[in-house]
């Protein structure tokens, strides 16, 4: 097979166009597929960094459910809100551990959010929230515009947003609507039905279906985001992940002894319900979403999409000048700048060549000289 | 609202131990599948001169025919061809663009050779930098066309390196990985090999030239790697031939005196290229692209531009306070540019007025004339027809006289003629 040639016309600088050439026949062994094992080697020794926030009433085991999923005791502090009082103000609260497992390290990154939505009044209780999220982004935008850059960037990005409902059995509450409406702009988020316990499987059927109901109809697209989906495989898997969303779970941290095996549980009167077990609770499902499957996806959409999105944002509220080249302005982003929604634009895979600003121009690096 | 977050500075990281398996360690192969599905990219350069052997080792390395027509000497300057093509091996997708320097080394005045491959690398840097600093931008699908490997070639002489090579590394060292190589490796004797090789890099080292060194770091490559560069710069030979060697056909160049196996290591050292360039280091050389040499670039870019990241706290103001000269700048060009232009057009307006005044004064002229023309005309007419109408009095007159004495002689006429016929019809009475 003939390949393509491509010989730009002789300038200074050529550049070839993105091929789309045929491909080349080889006729041996290259090598060129160990390039997968060199990448293996170096993330393994680079690592990986993963960014969790868990958004939810109090009470609602939020908590528990990291532990859980890390198999660890993530909070060093017991349990806020037992014997403490009410928190007058939405706190943050982030922790930072390295796990490993199998020689692969993976530095994890919590953040509770105690407080949520226990006031009287709730009223722009997401700002706070919202703000960290758009704060993570302003700090690793910072860092990607220095001069000198690191050579590896922090990312403490979030991930991926664990949102708690509550179990009422009805639907998605006003305050839930709000926040969720606003997050799924930013960050990617996983709702799921917390303390699922309280619920009989019926009940979570028809709660999960008019929770998808009251997404749909307030436009909430949680992840996995149906315009992401890269290839018919992508959509067949996800769309069976989105069919379950969300995931009535149950977290427990304790071990209990049942026929024999020693099971993740809560022990109630009536019985033991298993952590493990698809019957019980549909924890499998939301680890494997978050941890054995779509981690490095979850990652991939927050670094293409979201951070781009909110640079986007953030390089054209600092353009004074409304068209043309102009500088990056880089003043401090102002706290309205910081919580302030913006449409989700981009697409993963941006098709239609959309108008192309350049934050800095380069065609003209002495304007004196043109 | 205060937003108060407690979080542990760096060095209180704990390493928390799992109590049960929780299956993050299904990360590097998630993180190779995302990879793979997005296919890798990888660049070769080739430096050195016209008919060293370039494109037959880019053919034995990747096993392929990439069709190419040699290139003949003639060429005035030196300039860079790239071509781009796509491999598959098993599910691994690699687009690989091999760029060819054509003319190098045959011009007779050799001090500007190395400009148009600076100029390449630089253009390619640019382009990757432009892409970064875009507004709307998307990096996870850009083709990257950044040189990851500069592969020069060294002319087998046997003594030491030409001043030309010596020049042009210099000049590439700081801004691509650089690994020398010996083409046509089979026109030297083993021990004068030797030889060469000490003598080239010992040569190398002196002029502070910065090969790309294989990495050290990593145990499981740290190995391999250091036993492979002491045979720095590798000796190698390229076909695309193949020969029978005992009973398989291996690539080789057949001689009279014998045959020289490409894949043999006692012959050349193509294969420890092949490892070290694609098996094993493929992956850190576009690390060391993207993390060095570029950065490098881009911060010297920047600078260039007047960006400054001074401290923390005075950064914003210093880029602010450059961002408002260059604004003032811009605007005040702006406005001269502005100004040129509107003074250019009040004067091209006054001339075209000029010349339209011109062209009324001139058509009022033509119109007086053609008036007086007229006028001249229509009165010669008017004379004319004076004439005429005298012409036609008189003639009236004339025949109204002529009629009277006609009138009058028919009279005398017609009585003769009475007279004549009554003394006809009187004597004549019954003649009939």
């Amino acid at each position: 097979m003939d390949p393509l040639k491509r010989s730009p016309p002789p300038c200074p600088s050529p550049r070839p166009s993105s091929p789309r050439t045929q491909p080349c026949e080889m006729l041996g062994h290259v090598g060129i597929e160990t390039v997968l094992d060199q990448l293996k080697i170096k993330a393994m020794k680079t690592g990986f960094e993963f960014n969790i926030m868990v958004v939810g009433q109090t009470g609602l085991g939020k908590s528990t459910m990291v532990n859980t999923l890390f198999r660890s005791k993530v909070w060093k502090s017991t349990h806020p809100g037992t014997g403490v009082s009410m928190p007058q103000t939405l706190q943050l609260h982030s922790e930072t551990h390295v796990i490993e497992e199998k020689g692969v390290k993976l530095k994890l990154t919590v953040t509770d959010t105690p407080g949520f939505g226990d006031q009287i009044n709730n009223d722009k209780c997401w700002e706070p929230i919202l703000g960290y999220i758009n704060e993570q982004y302003e700090r690793y935008l910072q860092e990607e515009l220095l001069i000198t850059r690191q050579r590896h960037i922090p990312d403490t990005r979030v991930h991926c947003c664990v949102y708690f409902v509550p179990p009422t059995g009805h639907c998605l509450r006003p305050l839930d609507i709000e926040l969720l409406q606003r997050l799924c702009r930013t960050v990617n988020v996983v709702p799921v039905i917390a303390r699922a316990d309280s619920l009989t499987i019926e009940e979570r059927e028809v709660f999960r279906n008019r929770i998808q109901q009251n997404l749909k109809t307030h436009c909430i697209e949680v992840y996995p985001q149906k315009c992401f989906d890269e290839d018919i495989n992508d959509r067949i898997l996800n769309s069976k992940i989105r069919d379950r969303i969300p995931f009535a779970v149950v977290g427990a941290d304790r071990e209990h002894l049942v026929d024999g095996r020693c099971v993740l549980g809560r022990k109630t009167k009536w019985g033991v319900i298993e952590v493990e077990n698809m019957a019980h609770c549909e924890f499998p499902l939301l680890r494997d979403l978050l941890i054995r499957s779509h981690l490095q996806d979850l990652k991939d959409i927050t670094h293409n999409v979201h951070y781009e999105n909110y640079r986007v944002g953030r390089l054209n509220a600092s353009h004074l000048l409304p068209r043309g080249p102009g500088w990056v302005n880089l003043a401090p982003a102002t706290p309205e700048q910081l919580t302030s929604p913006r449409p989700l634009r981009a697409c993963r895979r941006p098709h239609d060549d959309s108008e192309e600003e350049s934050g800095l121009s380069m065609a003209n690096p002495r304007p004196a000289s043109s | 609202m205060a937003v108060a977050v407690g979080r542990p500075s760096n060095e209180e990281l704990r390493n928390l131990s799992l109590s049960g398996h929780v299956g993050f360690d299904s990360l590097p192969d998630q993180l190779v599948n995302k990879s793979t599905s997005q296919g890798f990219c990888f660049n070769i350069l080739c430096v050195g001169e016209t008919g060293i052997g370039k494109s037959t080792l880019m053919d034995t390395l990747f096993n392929t025919k990439f069709e190419s027509d040699p290139a003949t000497h003639n060429e005035p300057g030196v300039r860079l061809k790239a071509r781009s093509y796509e491999l598959q091996e098993s599910n691994v997708r690699l687009k690989l663009t091999i760029v060819d320097t054509v003319g190098f080394g045959d011009q007779i005045n050799k001090d500007d050779s190395y400009k148009p491959i600076v100029e390449y690398i630089d253009a390619q840097f640019e382009a990757y930098l432009q892409e970064e600093l875009k507004i709307k931008r998307s990096l996870f699908n850009y083709h990257d066309t950044r040189i990851h490997a500069c592969l020069y070639f060294i002319a087998p002489t046997g003594h030491s390196l030409k001043s030309l090579d010596l020049v042009t590394m210099k000049k590439l060292d700081s801004k691509v990985n650089i690994i020398p190589i010996i083409a046509k490796a089979d026109t030297i004797a083993k021990n004068e090999l030797h030889k060469f090789k000490s003598k080239i890099m010992s040569e190398l080292v002196s002029n502070g030239v910065q090969i790309y060194q294989f990495p050290t770091d990593e145990e499981t490559v740290a190995e391999i790697n250091a036993t492979m560069s002491v045979h720095l710069p590798f000796a190698v030979v390229g076909s695309t031939e193949e020969v029978k060697i005992g009973n398989k056909m291996a690539k080789a160049r057949q001689y009279p005196w014998g045959v020289v196996q490409v894949e043999n290591e006692n012959h050349c050292d193509f294969v420890k290229l092949r490892e070290m360039l694609i098996r094993v280091n493929m992956e850190d050389l576009r690390e060391q692209t993207h993390t060095r040499h570029y950065e490098l670039y881009r911060r010297c870019k920047l600078e260039e531009m007047g960006f400054k990241d001074t401290d923390p706290d005075s950064k914003p103001f210093s880029l602010q306070e450059t961002y408002e000269a260059k604004r003032n700048e811009f605007l005040g060009e702006l406005q001269k540019k502005e100004e040129e232009m509107r003074q250019m057009f009040v004067m091209r307006v006054k001339e075209k007025e000029a010349e339209l005044k011109e062209a009324e004064k001139e058509l009022h002229e033509k119109f007086d004339l053609l008036k007086r023309t007229h006028q001249d005309e229509k009165k010669k007419v008017e004379d004319k027809k004076k004439e005429l109408e005298e012409e036609v009095n008189n003639f009236q007159k004339k025949k109204a006289a002529a009629q009277l004495l006609q009138s009058q002689a028919q009279q005398a006429g017609a009585q003769q003629t009475k007279k004549d016929k009554d003394k006809k019809n009187s004597p004549w009475l019954c003649t009939e």
